[in-house]
């Protein structure tokens, strides 16, 4: 996965609770920020509280003004916690001991990756499969029951929202996108006027986008044996790439990762074989997504 | 801005999205809704990104489901509910309200996120 993200995750309390000082307002506003902007997930513990516990596999770290010992931990916990004294430090420096901390126990470094991949609106969704005959990153896949799921979504590329775009239920969400509704707003009648009408991606290109690509690969042979035009031939290629990256907000890096031809046409056989399965198997079930 | 089942015996939880690998949720909304956290006596967790979260099925999605009630500010209901879902996680629309810091003025947030007794 990318980022690190099966290692386990330090969580950080920030502990105002029994045995502890409160914090300066201005401290506790500042670390909070700083931790949150690196990645850490805070959990604040005001007066009165105890420190939560570690779960799930998880570290913790409570960072504290602490009186002479530190606090009892709610609950029990065999994860590491780690007590942490911040009296008087800069957030810069509190936020360094923590990236310290993770390094040293090995545990996740958070960033390095921009969480972005579909999210299926299951409400909508109606297992049609576009979008797994679609993706040429094998981000989708198919459920044992035949229901179409999101099964790798460290291969999706940063920004791209295509595959929501080839969705004519409006059900694939991208929620760090800029844009309704595929950014997860409320789904207009517009929208949904404006997908009847579309994108069928066959529709923009005249057809299956990879029979088009096919296509265009056998005129571009023909006139590289007729006239040997690289160029030329070079030219109309990226002509096609400029439209398809416009009209589906693709960005380049996507295009310049693409498969070679042969593993598209091979991709999109086996998609298509296996929505033909996962179909079978969703009608056998009575599972419509 | 999704509806709350009434509870006066158990205050709902609070959790808040910096949605920090991203520019999409505007800052000055989420920095004012984080300092009027902050400033009142209130218990949360805040969240780096629940995106990330939901990633690595993070089964702290799923205490907060389970948990009681929650206020989660965040983004768009439809994407914060799909969310959990991707994780694995169902959550009870009954008890769970989700406030959009994407669409929603700070003062708005603040306003349904805590008590009036905490607000600054």
């Amino acid at each position: 996965m990318k980022g690190g993200l099966n290692l386990p995750v330090l969580r950080v309390a920030l502990y105002e609770g029994s045995g502890a000082r409160p914090l300066e307002s201005a401290q506790r506003l500042a670390l909070t920020q700083s931790l949150l902007d690196k990645g850490y997930r805070v959990t604040r513990v005001s007066q009165g509280g105890a420190p939560p516990a570690a779960a799930d596999g998880n570290a913790l770290a409570v960072l504290g003004r602490f009186e002479q010992t530190f606090p009892e931990q709610a609950g029990d916990s065999d994860q590491p916690v780690f007590f942490r004294d911040v009296d008087g430090m800069s957030a810069e420096d509190a936020v360094a001991m923590v990236e310290d901390l993770c390094k040293q126990r090995g545990l996740h470094e958070p960033g390095g990756w921009k969480p972005w991949f579909p999210v299926i609106d299951y409400d909508r969704c109606t297992n049609c499969m576009q979008c797994l005959s679609f993706c040429l990153f094998d981000v989708y896949g198919v459920s044992q029951d035949g229901k179409i799921q999101v099964q790798n979504n460290d291969n999706c590329k940063t920004d791209c929202p295509a595959c929501s775009r080839v969705c004519p239920e409006v059900a694939i969400l991208f929620p760090k996108y800029r844009h309704g509704p595929i950014h997860g707003g409320e789904v207009s009648s517009d929208d949904i006027r404006r997908e009847s009408m579309k994108v069928d991606i066959s529709a923009l290109l005249g057809g299956d986008i990879y029979q088009a690509l096919r296509d265009r690969s056998a005129k571009a042979k023909s006139r590289f044996s007729k006239e040997r035009d690289e160029d030329r031939a070079l030219k109309e290629r990226k002509r096609c790439l400029t439209k398809l990256q416009q009209d589906l907000d693709i960005p380049a890096e996507v295009f310049a990762s693409l498969p070679s031809l042969d593993e598209i046409q091979e991709k999109a056989k086996l998609a298509r074989e296996r929505a033909v399965v996962a179909n079978g198997a969703a009608n056998g079930s009575g599972g419509q997504g | 801005m999704t509806e709350l089942r009434d509870n006066p015996a158990q205050p709902p939880r609070i959790v808040y999205c910096r949605c920090a690998y991203s520019r999409v949720v505007p800052a000055d909304v989420k920095d004012a809704v984080l300092a009027s956290l902050i400033e009142a006596a209130v218990d949360f967790d805040a969240a780096p990104d629940l995106c990330e979260m939901s990633a690595r099925k993070d089964p702290r999605l799923k205490q907060i489901a389970s948990q009681g009630p929650a206020t989660i500010a965040a983004c768009y209901p439809r994407a914060v509910r799909w969310l959990f879902g991707a994780a694995g996680v169902q959550l009870d629309e009954e008890n769970v309200r989700i406030l959009n810091m994407r669409e929603e003025s700070a003062e708005a947030i603040v306003r349904e996120i805590l008590p009036a007794e905490a607000r600054a």
